[in-house]
């Protein structure tokens, strides 16, 4: 296949995946709309993840963290009458700061080292989530965060809101399309591959590593403070260490550094779970063995095992057209 | 003064425990490169293996055996052959994350398969306090406290001391340098396996009196467990003692002075620290297998 033929199969693919999330919902039961819009909240935070982890090749155990900074930050200010949208900066602002602070430690130690570190601070943060009663109400939590409006649009019925979310995403996955392809996002890959080597090119790896880790958290802060209008209720066990747990098994699943990865992952960790809800008590037993084979069928993640066909039909290809080229060569020579 | 001293043979009791399976994270990790975030789960299933054997009229003496023989199985040879064998070549992240998935497993499997309630688990020792100049220390903890460091003093005295444990270790250390000196590498690491296989049930036969046997019981231990073989230093065994007993320690003084609300920060301040001052660990050395 041609390299103009693959991208228009990429193409379709998007168009058959967008229309999809746009009109399916459409005839979706109440439940449904709730699932796919929390796939969507879950996305976000899953695609930061990726940003810090995928590209530039930090391990954080902190994002669930940051989901519920971003929450609580929206249930406090929209139930004191602020409006979501001046929330939502602000939730963006405070995580882009701690990321950014959470990621000098990145500085010092690497890998495991680092995680450890990032599930520290998880659980100091949920610690605070269930302890400063005057802040986040403690184990109650905060219930009846409103719904927004957005331009005059109440969004109560799940499906507005649904699309809320949506749009949202489509918004942050345009411009972490466009910072993956820019000298940042290059930047990035640098530091995961060879830190040492994008030093001596003259990569500022320092600010790099620091921006990954803001970038990322930021991003985790977005996906709260949309989880806390659509459930409604904040409440600490939510933003437990589980979540940032979950989070990185999607960014892992969905394959780790590809761009589609997270939407994938997300996809597995929060609808599979729902399909296989018939099998009842049985079904996370069968899913956590799923995700187990997965892994060790494909470390690479779901997407990576499209790539590895992906190439390998590519070599396949490459290799018969060099075939013919000398046997057409081998032809006319006399 | 006889309070305070009460908590710390208390808390050394639980830090002894900690221990034990910090010591079992850290074999793995030193021979493997295995994070294994099912650590606590492993030492919540072997519990469950001697009250399923004990619910077939089985002794209680019976019952260890065969929850020691299953743990060794079990979390040590299926544990390596089907998942870290696979897996190694891949990386260390995607294996704990397998790990982690893992950890869901055992525990819904428990869940499902076994009781969602906490079940009453046989003592080895007496439930009673023990008076010595006048500070009350339960038998149980005293049990807990004889029994790990008898089984770390064991532990070590195989290592440094026999034919077989210098070999584990330059398996460890050096696996190319160990072959080519006729190691048994892959027989090392096996071996590393159902030593934390024996460690697990050991710690679960311990703990389970204490806390009853639940499906949840590993989600603290395998916690504490990580950020005692931290704080000792990752990469020596007796980083992971001092590590673990010194956590528990802390963990029972700063629960009883400090705050029962921020308990747990305290831990998790001193993991912060300590990777960020002293990242090998109090006991550890540089390690060597960098970039």
């Amino acid at each position: 296949m041609t390299a103009k033929g693959r991208n228009f199969l990429g193409l379709l693919g998007l168009a058959v995946a967008v229309a999809f999330l746009i009109f399916a919902p459409l005839s979706f039961h109440r439940y449904g709309i709730y699932i796919l819009s929390q796939w969507a909240v879950m996305t976000i935070a899953a695609i930061g993840l990726n940003l810090t982890l995928g590209y530039a090749g930090q391990v954080s155990l902190a994002q669930g963290a940051f989901v519920g900074i971003g929450a609580y930050s929206a249930a406090i200010l929209t139930t004191h009458g602020w409006p979501l949208i001046a929330a939502i900066v602000l939730a963006l602002a405070l995580c882009f700061a701690i990321g950014w602070l959470l990621g000098y430690p990145a500085l010092r130690v690497q890998h495991h080292y680092l995680a450890f570190v990032t599930l520290a601070f998880s659980t100091l943060a949920f610690l605070v989530f269930r302890n400063e009663l005057w802040l986040t109400g403690g184990t109650e939590g905060i219930d009846s965060v409103p719904r927004p409006s957005i331009f005059g649009l109440s969004t109560t019925s799940h499906l507005r809101y649904y699309y809320f979310c949506l749009f949202v995403l489509a918004l942050v996955a345009l411009a972490v399309l466009g910072l993956v392809r820019s000298p940042w996002g290059r930047a990035f890959v640098a530091l995961r591959e060879n830190p040492i080597r994008a030093m001596s090119l003259g990569v500022d790896t320092r600010r790099y590593v620091l921006m990954a880790f803001a970038i990322g958290s930021a991003l985790g802060g977005l996906s709260g403070a949309l989880y806390a209008p659509l459930v409604g209720l904040v409440e600490p066990p939510a933003f437990a260490l589980t979540l940032s747990f979950n989070l990185l098994m999607m960014v892992i699943v969905g394959g780790s550094g590809y761009f589609v990865g997270p939407f994938v992952g997300a996809m597995t960790a929060v609808l599979l779970p729902e399909w296989l809800r018939f099998l009842e008590s049985y079904y996370l037993i069968l899913y956590a063995l799923l995700v187990m084979a997965l892994l060790i069928y494909s470390p690479t993640g779901l997407v990576g095992i499209i790539d590895r066909f992906l190439v390998h039909r590519r070599t396949k290809a490459a290799s018969a057209a060099r075939a013919a080229l000398g046997a057409s060569i081998e032809a006319k020579a006399p | 003064m006889a309070n305070f001293i009460a908590l710390v043979i208390a808390g050394l009791a639980t830090g002894a425990l900690y221990a034990l399976v910090a010591i079992g994270f850290t074999l793995l990790w030193q021979t493997s490169q295995t994070i294994n975030f099912a650590q606590g789960e492993f030492v919540m299933l072997p519990a469950f293996f001697m009250l399923a054997a004990m619910n077939f009229h089985l002794p209680f003496w019976a019952a260890i055996l065969i929850g020691l023989a299953l743990s060794m199985t079990i979390l040590g040879c299926a544990f390596k052959k089907l998942l870290v064998d696979p897996m190694l070549k891949h990386g260390v992240l995607p294996l704990a994350i397998a790990t982690m998935a893992l950890s869901t497993f055992l525990k819904e499997s428990v869940k499902t398969f076994y009781s969602a309630e906490a079940s009453p688990f046989p003592s080895l020792a007496p439930d009673a306090d023990l008076h010595i100049l006048g500070v009350a220390v339960s038998w149980q903890n005293l049990a807990v406290l004889v029994v790990a460091l008898a089984a770390m003093v064991a532990l070590q005295a195989l290592l440094n001391r026999t034919r077989l444990g210098r070999q584990m270790q330059a398996a460890a250390q050096n696996p190319t340098a160990a072959r080519i000196l006729g190691v048994p590498v892959e027989r090392m690491i096996l071996l590393t396996f159902l030593i934390n296989g024996a460690l697990v049930a050991l710690a679960s036969l311990l703990i389970s009196p204490i806390y009853l046997a639940k499906f949840t019981n590993g989600e603290t231990l395998g916690l504490a467990a990580f950020v005692a073989a931290i704080v000792g230093g990752y990469n020596q065994i007796r980083g992971a003692i001092v590590g673990g007993l010194l956590l528990g320690v802390v963990d029972n003084l700063s629960a009883a002075y400090v705050s029962t609300q921020y308990r747990g920060a305290i831990p998790m301040a001193l993991l912060i620290a300590i990777i960020l001052f002293k990242p090998n660990g109090l006991l550890g050395r540089a390690e060597e297998r960098t970039v």
